[in-house]
């Protein structure tokens, strides 16, 4: 099984680069499209025969009270760094309500079991230190494809180095207890994705293409807090760019 | 007295028209909304992912208050002015079956998911506004679900963009679509997305 799993994979690769030189991009927006749509390839790959199988059978297997007690503990650990990344925007209002609902998860919560903090009105936020670096006026570069970690641009691999280093959850031990605790989240993180799976394959006309540019959008618009410029719809021609919000500025 | 009822169904029906002309645009997304869900709530066939009763219920009940050429020309970008006008017709009409088949089959995984309306930010006069809202589910990730809406000549508005999570599902498509163009020709988008659409087609036949 073991073999045979490491050779579609290497197949795979195989077939992913000869597809990737055959497509050297040429689109002025994604320098790097070759050796992304090859990674992209492979981690379709490595999707189908591991991540995705493992999603769905934990999708199967656990009733949803239980999926939304493991999301709520992972989500009560992640508004820590969460915290810190609102600060470091300047936007200390937003940490302290991050910190109070890790404090109010924590304890009423029953160690962040049940998210009592959203349901008192303290709103859920979404930061890491890619948008961090966003908002101290970083460009994004140039898009990646990274096979397992997925999608990132230049930037948002930097800030994904930075925050898996400060991630609290790597720092559990005993070490066996923190492996599978990375290991469910990560189940956990993929199998919310698998309904997005059909809309996908349904719409795309390019998957690769697709998720790029799907990819990029969300970022940008998470730099803004889901408040991003709007693009002002021009009939004809190029659509301009209204500059109404600042980055990283709530927009509530 | 037939005629009196007949006067006063044609009043009615005016009277609806104005209605609707008048109607806000966040009050059409909430109306619509709330209107397709409580059907799907009821619905044991759409929750049991039947395609076909979804398609048609969303071209009923959602296409009317959307406007497609806008959108198509959006997802075309700056190739839009080289088709001709029986080119955007057909380009339309097949982004139109694109987005409606894809999305449709979205509203059959509906649960129990909340939708809260956000209060519209809107200056008088303005025609062009984005309604937003959120679904929100127990232990997952809130989603952003907001439209861009935009004021019609006969007063009435009419959806051309839907954003998740912070993702145009129209301008989504500008660089595959210009990629497309590039190597075909509109000729080669359009038989691209008819392509497409066949093929999806084929699947929902052998399903049902």
């Amino acid at each position: 099984m073991k073999k045979m799993l490491a050779k579609s994979v290497v197949s795979l690769a195989v077939a992913a680069c000869l597809s990737g030189v055959a497509v050297a991009g040429d689109n002025p927006n994604d320098p790097a499209e070759g050796w992304n749509r090859a990674m992209f390839s492979v981690n379709e790959g490595l999707d189908t025969v591991i991540a995705k199988p493992l999603a769905k059978g934990y999708d199967y297997v656990a009733p949803l009270p239980v999926k939304v007690v493991f999301g709520n503990f992972f989500s009560n650990i992640a508004d820590v760094m969460i915290g810190v990344n609102n600060l470091l925007q300047g936007k200390p209002g937003d940490a302290a309500s991050d910190w109070g609902r890790v404090l109010v998860n924590s304890t009423i919560g029953i160690g962040g079991a049940f998210d009592v903090a959203s349901e008192m009105g303290m709103d859920k936020h979404y930061e890491d230190f890619g948008q961090t670096m966003a908002v101290w006026g970083a460009g994004e570069g140039a898009y990646l494809f990274w096979p397992v970690i997925g999608p990132r641009t230049v930037r948002d691999t930097a800030g994904f180095v930075v925050d898996s280093y400060t991630d609290p959850l790597w720092y559990t031990y005993p070490v066996p207890v923190r492996n599978s605790l990375v290991a469910v989240r990560y189940v956990d993180a993929r199998a919310a994705l698998l309904p997005t799976d059909k809309i996908i394959e349904e719409a795309a006309t390019d998957k690769y293409a697709y998720v790029r540019d799907a990819y990029l959008q969300h970022r940008r618009s998470a730099v803004y807090d889901g408040n991003p410029p709007r693009e002002v719809a021009v009939p004809n021609g190029k659509p301009s760019v209204e500059l109404k919000s600042t980055p990283g500025a709530s927009g509530k | 007295m037939k005629q009196l009822f007949s006067l006063l169904a044609g009043i009615f029906l005016l009277a609806s028209n104005v209605f609707a002309a008048d109607e806000a645009p966040d009050v059409l997304v909430k109306r619509v909304t709330e209107e397709v869900l409580n059907i799907v709530r009821n619905d044991k066939d759409i929750q049991a992912g039947n395609s076909k009763k979804v398609i048609q219920l969303v071209e009923v009940k959602v296409l009317p208050h959307f406007n497609f050429l806008r959108m198509t020309s959006l997802a075309v970008g700056k190739d839009w002015n080289k088709a001709s006008p029986e080119q955007k017709k057909r380009l339309a009409k097949e982004f139109e079956t694109l987005l409606v088949r894809t999305y449709s089959n979205a509203l059959t995984a509906y649960k129990n998911q909340t939708i809260i309306y956000k209060p519209l930010r809107m200056q008088p006069g303005d025609t062009d506004v984005l309604v937003r809202t959120e679904i929100r589910q127990p232990g997952q990730q809130a989603v952003q679900l907001d439209y861009g809406v935009e004021k019609q000549d006969n007063g009435a508005w009419k959806v051309y963009d839907v954003v998740v999570a912070g993702i145009s599902l129209v301008t989504n498509y500008r660089e595959t679509f210009a990629q497309e163009v590039r190597n075909g020709g509109i000729d080669g988008l359009i038989a691209t997305l008819a392509d497409k659409n066949k093929q999806t087609e084929a699947k929902l036949e052998k399903k049902s």
